[in-house]
């Protein structure tokens, strides 16, 4: 089966809300200071090592791996992602929820290398548009125990679990930063992660049973989350709490 | 599209309810054929892991009813509904409200059903992340209405016990397409954690009506 590539992309970011304007200032100065001794650096320089280095059956480095912009060429390359790709490459699954694989340092590196570049997404080949609409259609559905969607807690503005403010995904607004930021090194835990597994964390928080890692359904949650904040550039690999 | 806003949907909803917990009403699915297709998709790219199951994709006619209605069913179609709802409600015999110190903790915990509780953790009701309760926690989220003040502006009542019970155990039953979980009816609570956090909610000495 066709499908389209992410590599790895997900949520969690901040819109402003009247209340607890002290913690707010807190919260804030302690994002200031985990972004200025991230070691994102670190990451990328891993997947930089990793993308040249010769390995496996034939000997070969990913040097010569094309993204989507020709054989080789990774500048602004994963700004244009997700983007819906021929091969079947892009079938195997990489990574998951509790160790981080190689692949994540891989999408550090690359996704460095799209730093400022605007978020451009495939939108005109018709699997793409048909990924939007699934994942605009999962966005929206309630399920589970607990019945809850994607839109129960990102849907309306203004809103927090605790003190952590929610944006609006469904909205330019609230995805934009959030998919300009990740793959990102997460402070918490002390991994480097991606959008994905992000996405898949939002998912064991609504009680559903886990997302199978580069499935179909993935990749249309971040289709759709990268279309609707397209336009803001990009702006990592990035530091989360 | 139908475009309708949660303040039309709160005053129609039970003048008890602390209301506002109804998403914002927009429709994203014109038809069950399109639910199916949704339906299709989880079953195929999740799998179980820990206590979550597969089982758990198996949406109910309340599910259907609100994915399909944009979130907000008509009357007609949300009142038969809603009594199925309140026929899971199963109300202990004699006191239904507890310990207000152990429903704090209760009201704090955010563990239970997620993949990565073991089968020892006891689950929680998460309450602190969507409601502001006791004055002294200034960690609350805003996703449900505030229930500071709950038991002191309603009174410990016998019927206000019996509506905050059955409020936590299926807040369903009360508004169809709520937001809150129905932590009784989901297996989440037990009926004693149910009954400590009425307490928490209208007992005078809790930290919530103090």
């Amino acid at each position: 089966m066709q499908r389209i590539a992410a590599l790895a992309l997900a949520a969690a970011a901040g819109a402003p809300c009247a209340l607890a304007q002290d913690a707010k200032t807190e919260i804030e100065k302690y994002q200031q200071m985990i972004a200025d001794s991230s070691p994102v650096e670190l990451f990328e320089l891993q997947g930089e090592t990793l993308w040249s280095k010769r390995q496996g059956p034939k000997d070969a480095s990913l040097e010569q791996c094309d993204l989507g912009l020709g054989a080789g060429v990774l500048k602004g390359a994963y700004a244009q992602l997700p983007r819906y790709f021929r091969d079947e490459a892009t079938k195997r699954v990489f990574g998951n929820e509790d160790r981080p694989s190689e692949m994540e340092y891989l999408s550090a590196y690359i996704a460095a290398q799209s730093r400022g570049a605007p978020m451009a997404p495939g939108t005109a080949h018709p699997k793409e548009a048909a990924a939007y609409e699934l994942g605009r259609k999962l966005f929206f559905y309630r399920a589970g125990p607990w019945d809850f969607s994607c839109a129960s807690c990102h849907g309306e503005p203004g809103k927090r679990i605790r003190m952590q403010e929610l944006p609006v995904l469904s909205s330019r607004a609230g995805a934009g930063p959030v998919v300009a930021t990740w793959p990102a090194y997460r402070v918490s835990n002390s991994q480097f992660k991606t959008m994905q597994w992000r996405i898949n964390d939002c998912y064991r928080q609504m009680r559903m049973p886990e997302p199978t890692y580069a499935s179909d359904l993935t990749i249309a949650l971040a289709t759709y989350l990268t279309v609707t904040g397209k336009g803001d550039p990009y702006r990592g690999p990035g530091t989360k709490r | 599209m139908r475009m309708t806003t949660a303040l039309r949907v709160c005053a129609a909803a039970t003048a008890l309810a602390a209301c506002a917990d109804t998403p914002v009403a927009e429709r994203h699915f014109s038809s069950e054929s399109e639910l199916r297709e949704v339906q299709a998709v989880l079953k195929r790219d999740i799998h179980a892991r820990g206590s979550a199951t597969l089982a758990r994709l198996e949406p109910d006619a309340l599910q259907q009813a609100c994915n399909l209605n944009g979130n907000a069913p008509t009357e007609a179609l949300a009142k038969p509904l809603e009594a199925e709802q309140m026929a899971t409600i199963r109300y202990p015999a004699g006191s239904l409200t507890g310990d207000w110190k152990r429903g704090e903790k209760i009201a704090q915990s955010g563990r239970g059903l997620q993949w990565n509780d073991g089968p020892k953790d006891v689950a929680g009701g998460s309450c602190y992340n969507c409601h502001e309760l006791a004055p002294q926690e200034p960690s609350f989220g805003t996703l449900g209405p505030s229930l500071r003040g709950f038991g002191k502006v309603r009174g410990n009542t016998p019927e206000m016990q019996r509506y905050a019970y059955g409020r936590i155990y299926n807040s369903k039953a009360f508004n169809l397409c709520s937001q809150m979980p129905r932590l009784g009816q989901s297996g989440t609570l037990s009926e004693q954690q149910i009954k400590d956090l009425v307490a928490y909610l209208l007992d005078p000495e809790s930290p919530v009506n103090r």
